[in-house]
C-alpha cells in the first residue's frame, strides 16, 4: 500500500509539517502584526491561543459544528482583546505587563473551564485533498490542507497590502507611529489601538482552534506548549510584515518536522539537538539579517520594545 | 456486611494500638487520610488518570479519607505537598505518583516523617532507602507484548511504530515487549521508535505519529503522558493503533485494536487494608497481568480470531506467572548479545529495572 | 502632560508648609503605596469571589484558604518562602536590563544551564573540601548564566537583534542543549527512570537555613535583590544605565559607553538566574535533571513587571505569588477545585493590581499637592 520513500520522507515530512505546524504560528503572528502596528503589545496572545483552543473545542463538541467552534474561538479572543485593549488605555498602565496578567488569565480559564472536555471528541474541521494526483499516502497526507491554513496565508497577503493601500491600514500605521501626529489627523487613538488588539486576539483565538479542532485536534492541557509566546516573538523576526510572518510561520512550521522525520529515517541520535532546529535556525537568520545601524527597521515608533 | 465487620474490627484494633501509647497510632483511629499526588492534570487521558481512576474507585470505601493533589511538579514543591498532606490534613498513607518524586524528596520526607507510610510509583525503592517508604509498579511490558501480538497478526506493511517520551528502562521495555510480541507472530517485523522527549508535547507528538506513518508504519503504539494526540492522530491516517495507561478506543471506534492498560485498584486497596489493619504495607511491590497490576483493553472490531486466539493464548499463559518476554536467545539493535540462550527473565526480574537496550529489529538508538 | 508638571510646582509650596502638614504629606504618599495594591487585591478576591458564587463554592472558604496555606502558619510560610525564593533570581534577570530598556524573557534558559554548570563542575572535584567545591559550582554557574544572557545581550549592542526574541530563541536551545546533554554524555549510568548528571555528592549539599527550613537560595536570592538595588539606585553604573534606558541617543552623546552597559546588565541578569539553577542543584535536587525547567523563569517575568522592575519590590511580590501557589494545593484538597483555579486567581488579581497603577496621585486624601492647591483655590 504505502512504499518506503527511505530519505525522501525527510524533505517530505517538512514540507507536510510546515503545512501543518505552521498555521496556529501565523495567525497568532498576523494578530500580534495588527497589534503592535497600532503601538500595543500584548504578550498574553498564548492565553487567548490555548483559550481560543478550549473554546473551539468546547462549543464544537456542544454543537456538533467544527466552524461554530472557530467562531467562538474568535469571539473569546475578541473578548481577550478587548479587556488588554481597554486596560492599557488607561495612563501608567505598562502593555506588556497586563499581557502577561492576562496570559496567566487564559490559561487558568482554559484549564479550569475545559476539564469537562478532555474526555469527549469533537468534529475536527475539513481539510482539502491537494494531494490526490499522487498515488503515494504520504504525499496525500502532506498535501492535506486545512481551510484555516489557506485563510491565513490570503489574510498575510491582504493584510501586507491593506497596510499600504487602505485608509483602515494607514490609520494604524499612523498610529502605531507616533501617537501625536495621529490625534492631530483627528483619529482616536485609543479607539483604533482598542480595536487592533481585538483584531489581533480573534485571530489569536482562530489559531487555537486549529489547534484543538485540527491539528494535532485534540483539546488536553499541554495542547500549546508556548507556541502563542513564540509567534509574538517571531513578529519581531518577521518585522511587522504580514507576508514575512507568512514565511516565518512556514519556517517554523516545517523545522520542527525535521526532528521526528530524521529518526523515521534512521538518524537517531541527538533528537533534542534536532528538535531546537526552528530556534536556531530562527536565531541564526536574524542575527545575519540584523545591523547595529539600522536597528529593527520597520518597527512601529510608538512600541516599547523598539526603544 | 462482611467487609464492614471486618472493618470495625480493624479500627478498634488501631484505636487500641493508640490508647496503648503510640502516639502515631491515635491517628488511624479516625478515618484513614491517603493522599494522591499526580504530576498532570489527573483528567490526561493517560497516566495521571489511571491513578485518579483508581483514587476515586477508594473514596466509596468507609473509614477512608482521599485527598487529592494535581500538577505538582517534580521539585521541592512535591515536598512541601507531601508535607501539607500530613501536616494540615493528616493524611498517614501517601502515593506520590510521579517517577521523578522518588529521590530526593520522598526518601527525604519519609526520614522526615516516620510515622507516616509512603508509597511511591516506579519501582524505584531498594533496602538502602527509610523502611517506611516503598515502590509499587505493574510490568506494563506484558501488555505491550499482547498489543505487539495484536499489531503482527494486523499489520500488512510488516512495520509497527513506537512514539516513545524518553529512552528509559520503563519505556525501553515497553518498546521491546511490543516488537517481541510481533516478532513472535512473524519475525521479519521490525519497529521505528521516535522519541519526543517529553513526557507530554502535544504536537511533537502528533508530528511522530505522522512520521511513523509516513515511514510505513501501519500500527502504532504510545508511552507518553497522554496518548490521547497519538491514537487520535493515527486514526485520522487510517492506521491501527494500541493504546497505552487507559482504554482509549472512543477516540478510534474503528483502528483500535487492543491496549495495555493499568489498573492500580487492588494495589491501592491492599495497602490501605495493611495500614488500616495496623500493618506496614509492601515495600516493594511489582507485578504483571497475574497480578490484577496491569490489565488489556477488550479488542477492536479490526481484530482478527486469529489474532485474538493467539492473544487470548498468551495471556492465559501469562496469568500463571513467571512469563519470560525477554529471553535468549537475545540480540539488541547493535548486534550485541542481551541474554544467552537458555536464560530469561520473567515479569518481576530485578535486571528489568535497568534496560538500556532496544532488541534487534527496533529502529532507534538509546 | 498637565499632571505631572502640577506637583514640582506644589512641592515647593509644600516646603514652605508646617513639619505637621510636611509629615501627614509624607504619610499619606506612603499609604497611597499600600491602600491602592490593598484595594486592588481586593477587587480581583470580589470578581474572582462573584466567579467561584456562579461556580456555587463559597468565596469566603477560599479566601480562608489561601490564607492557611500561604501565610498562616509557620509551616505555611516556609511553603511559600521556598516558592519565593528561585523567583527571587529569575525576577533580577528580567528587572537588571529593564532598566536599559530590554525585555529578557529567556531566563529559563540561564536557570537550566546554571544549574547544569553546577553540576558538572562537582564531580570532578570530589575529595575537596565542601566549601570549595560549593563555591567552584557557584563561579560555573554564574559564568553560564552570564555567558548565556550577555550574549543576548552582546546580540543587541553590536547586532541590533531585539533581546526578547533572542532571550526566547536561547533559551529553548539551552533547554534542549541540558536535555541532550544530561540524556546523552552527561548522563549518569545510574540514574535509571530519571535520566540526571553524575550527583554533586552529600557533602556539598547545602542543606536548610537552621530556624526556617528553606534553603539557603532565599537569603543569597534577597542579598542579591538588595545588591541589585544599591547598583542601579546607588551608583553611577546604575544611573548610566538608567540613562542609557530612557534615551540611548541622549546617552551616547554624553558618551555613555551604551554597549557595555548593555551587555554588562544582561550578564549580570544572567548570573542571578543562574543561582536559581544552582540552588536547585545544590540544596534541592542533588543533580541537574530535565526538572531544572521547572518554569521558575517565566514566572519571574510577571515577578519583575508586578515589582516595575525595582530590585527592591521583587522579595514581597515573588511572596505574594509563592503563597498563592503555596496555598493551591489546599485549594484543591478542601474545596475540590482543579489546580488551575489558582491560575485564574493569579491572573485577576495580576490584572486589578495593574489596573491600580492608574490610580497613583489620583485620590485627594493621599496627594497633599492636592490639598494645598485646594487652599491655594479656599484663598
Amino acid at each position: 500500500m504505502s512504499q518506503d520513500l527511505g530519505l525522501w520522507t525527510v524533505p517530505l515530512a517538512v514540507i507536510g509539517g510546515a503545512i501543518r505546524v505552521s498555521t496556529p504560528f501565523l495567525f497568532v503572528s498576523l494578530g500580534e502584526t495588527i497589534t503592535e502596528r497600532a503601538g500595543r503589545i500584548n504578550l498574553g496572545l498564548e492565553g487567548t491561543l490555548v483559550f481560543g483552543a478550549m473554546a473551539a473545542y468546547a462549543t464544537a463538541v456542544l454543537t456538533g459544528s467544527a466552524w461554530t467552534g472557530v467562531a467562538a474561538a474568535g469571539l473569546a479572543g475578541a473578548g481577550f482583546g478587548l479587556v488588554h485593549g481597554v486596560i492599557c488605555s488607561l495612563p501608567r498602565v505598562n502593555d506588556v505587563a497586563v499581557g502577561i496578567a492576562l496570559m496567566l488569565f487564559g490559561l487558568g480559564l482554559a484549564f479550569f473551564l475545559g476539564k469537562p472536555f478532555i474526555q469527549p471528541s469533537a468534529p475536527p474541521l475539513p481539510a482539502i485533498p491537494f494531494g490526490f494526483w499522487s498515488d503515494l499516502p504520504q504525499v496525500q497526507a502532506a498535501l492535506r490542507v486545512n481551510v484555516l491554513f489557506l485563510v491565513g496565508a490570503a489574510l498575510s497577503v491582504v493584510l501586507w497590502w491593506a497596510f499600504r493601500h487602505t485608509r483602515a491600514g494607514l490609520v494604524v500605521r499612523a498610529v502605531g507611529d507616533s501617537a501625536e501626529a495621529a490625534r492631530a489627523m483627528g483619529y482616536s487613538v485609543t479607539r483604533v489601538r482598542v480595536l487592533a488588539t481585538m483584531a489581533g486576539g480573534v485571530l489569536a483565538g482562530i489559531g487555537g482552534a486549529y489547534l484543538s479542532l485540527y491539528y494535532p485536534g485534540s483539546w488536553n492541557e499541554g495542547i500549546s506548549s508556548g507556541q502563542g509566546l513564540m509567534a509574538v516573538a517571531l513578529v519581531i523576526f518577521a518585522r511587522w510584515n504580514p507576508l514575512a510572518c507568512f514565511g516565518a510561520a512556514l519556517l517554523f512550521g516545517g523545522a520542527g518536522a525535521l526532528g521526528p522525520a530524521l529518526q523515521s529515517v534512521g538518524v537517531s541520535s541527538g533528537y533534542y539537538l534536532f528538535y531546537a532546529a526552528p530556534y536556531v535556525l530562527t536565531l541564526a537568520l536574524l542575527v545575519a539579517t540584523s545591523s547595529p545601524d539600522r536597528a529593527l527597521a520597520g518597527a512601529p515608533g510608538e512600541l516599547g520594545l523598539s526603544r | 456486611m462482611k467487609t464492614d465487620l471486618t472493618r470495625r474490627h480493624l479500627l478498634g484494633g488501631a484505636a487500641a494500638l493508640g490508647l496503648a501509647g503510640l502516639p502515631g497510632r491515635a491517628r488511624a483511629a479516625g478515618p484513614l487520610t491517603v493522599g494522591f499526588i499526580y504530576v498532570g492534570p489527573k483528567d490526561d487521558y493517560g497516566y495521571n488518570q489511571a491513578h485518579a481512576v483508581a483514587a476515586k474507585a477508594l473514596k466509596g470505601l468507609p473509614g477512608l479519607e482521599v485527598i487529592e493533589e494535581e500538577r505538582v511538579p517534580e521539585t521541592n514543591a512535591v515536598e512541601k505537598t507531601m508535607e501539607s498532606m500530613i501536616n494540615l490534613d493528616g493524611a498517614a498513607l501517601l502515593f506520590p505518583t510521579s517517577f521523578g518524586y522518588f529521590s530526593p524528596f520522598v526518601v527525604a520526607e519519609a526520614k522526615k516523617n516516620p510515622k507516616v507510610q509512603f508509597r511511591h510509583c516506579g519501582g524505584l525503592w531498594t533496602d538502602k532507602d527509610p523502611k517506611n517508604a516503598g515502590s509499587y509498579f505493574g510490568y506494563i511490558a506484558q501488555g505491550q507484548y499482547l498489543n505487539g501480538i495484536v499489531a503482527g497478526h494486523t499489520s500488512k506493511s510488516k512495520k509497527i511504530g513506537f512514539v516513545a517520551a524518553k529512552p528509559i528502562p520503563q519505556v525501553l521495555n515497553n518498546v521491546n515487549a511490543f516488537l517481541l510480541g510481533a516478532q513472535s507472530v512473524d519475525p521479519s517485523i521490525t519497529c521505528q521508535v521516535i522519541f519526543t522527549g517529553e513526557w507530554s508535547l502535544a504536537v511533537k507528538e502528533a508530528e511522530a505519529t505522522n512520521a511513523l506513518i509516513d515511514g510505513g508504519a501501519d500500527v502504532i503504539t504510545c508511552h507518553v503522558d497522554s496518548p490521547k494526540v497519538t491514537v487520535e492522530t493515527a486514526a485520522r491516517r487510517g492506521a491501527f493503533v494500541c493504546g497505552y495507561h487507559v482504554d482509549q478506543s472512543p477516540l478510534a471506534p474503528k483502528t483500535y485494536l487492543t491496549g495495555a492498560e493499568w489498573d492500580w485498584l487492588p494495589i491501592y486497596k491492599s495497602f490501605v487494608a495493611d495500614v488500616q489493619a495496623g500493618r506496614v504495607p509492601p515495600n516493594f511491590l511489582r507485578g504483571g497481568l497475574a497480578d490484577g497490576f496491569v490489565k488489556m483493553s477488550p479488542y477492536g472490531p479490526a481484530v482478527s480470531d486469529g489474532a485474538r486466539r493467539n492473544a487470548d493464548a498468551v495471556k492465559t499463559e501469562m496469568m500463571k506467572g513467571g512469563f519470560e518476554i525477554i529471553k535468549g536467545p537475545l540480540k539488541d539493535n547493535t548486534g550485541k548479545e542481551v541474554l544467552a540462550a537458555g536464560k530469561g527473565l520473567p515479569e518481576k526480574a530485578i535486571e528489568l529495572e535497568s534496560t538500556n537496550y532496544l532488541v534487534a529489529g527496533v529502529k532507534g538508538a538509546v | 502632560m498637565v499632571a505631572e508638571t502640577a506637583p514640582s510646582v506644589v512641592t515647593a509650596a509644600a516646603t514652605r508648609a508646617a513639619p505637621a502638614i510636611r509629615a501627614l504629606a509624607w504619610l499619606a504618599r506612603r499609604a497611597e503605596a499600600v491602600a491602592i495594591p490593598l484595594g486592588a487585591v481586593l477587587v480581583g478576591l470580589a470578581l474572582f469571589g462573584l466567579f467561584l458564587l456562579t461556580l456555587g463554592k463559597s468565596p469566603a472558604a477560599l479566601v480562608d484558604l489561601v490564607w492557611r496555606g500561604g501565610f498562616g502558619s509557620a509551616f505555611a510560610w516556609q511553603n511559600s518562602l521556598q516558592r519565593a525564593a528561585p523567583l527571587l533570581f529569575a525576577g533580577l534577570c528580567v528587572a537588571l536590563p529593564a532598566r536599559l530598556g530590554l525585555v529578557v524573557i529567556g531566563g529559563e534558559g540561564a536557570i537550566v544551564l546554571g544549574g547544569l554548570a553546577a553540576a558538572v563542575v562537582a564531580p570532578p572535584l570530589s575529595g575537596l573540601p565542601a566549601p570549595l567545591v560549593v563555591a567552584a559550582m557557584a563561579l560555573a554557574a554564574l559564568l553560564a548564566g552570564a555567558a548565556w544572557i550577555g550574549a543576548v545581550g552582546a546580540l543587541k549592542a553590536y547586532r541590533g537583534v531585539d533581546a526578547t526574541i533572542a532571550s526566547l530563541l536561547m533559551s529553548s536551545i539551552a533547554i534542549a542543549l541540558a536535555n541532550h546533554l544530561i540524556e546523552g554524555p552527561l548522563r549518569d549510568p545510574a540514574s535509571l527512570n530519571k535520566p540526571s548528571t553524575l550527583p554533586v555528592g552529600e557533602a556539598n549539599m547545602l542543606g536548610a537555613m537552621p530556624g526556617i527550613g528553606v534553603h539557603w537560595g532565599l537569603s543569597a536570592g534577597l542579598l542579591a535583590c538588595l545588591a541589585a538595588w544599591l547598583l542601579v539606585e546607588r551608583t553611577t553604573l546604575g544611573f548610566s544605565a538608567r540613562i542609557a534606558g530612557g534615551n540611548v541617543r541622549a546617552a551616547q552623546i554624553q558618551g555613555l559607553p551604551v554597549r557595555r552597559l548593555i551587555v554588562g546588565f544582561t550578564a549580570l541578569g544572567g548570573a542571578c538566574a543562574a543561582l536559581a539553577g544552582f540552588f536547585e542543584v545544590v540544596a534541592v535536587q542533588g543533580n541537574a535533571n530535565a526538572t531544572l525547567a521547572a518554569g521558575y523563569g517565566f514566572t519571574g517575568i510577571l515577578v519583575a513587571f508586578l515589582a516595575r522592575h525595582n530590585p527592591l519590590a521583587i522579595p514581597p511580590v515573588a511572596l505574594a505569588l509563592g503563597g498563592l501557589e503555596a496555598s493551591s494545593g489546599l485549594i484543591q484538597r478542601r474545596m475540590q477545585l482543579p489546580d488551575a483555579t489558582i491560575l485564574v486567581l493569579e491572573g485577576l488579581l495580576f490584572l486589578c493590581l495593574l489596573i491600580g497603577e492608574t490610580a497613583y496621585g489620583r485620590f485627594k486624601i493621599f496627594s497633599p499637592h492636592l490639598w494645598a492647591s485646594r487652599k491655594a483655590s479656599a484663598t
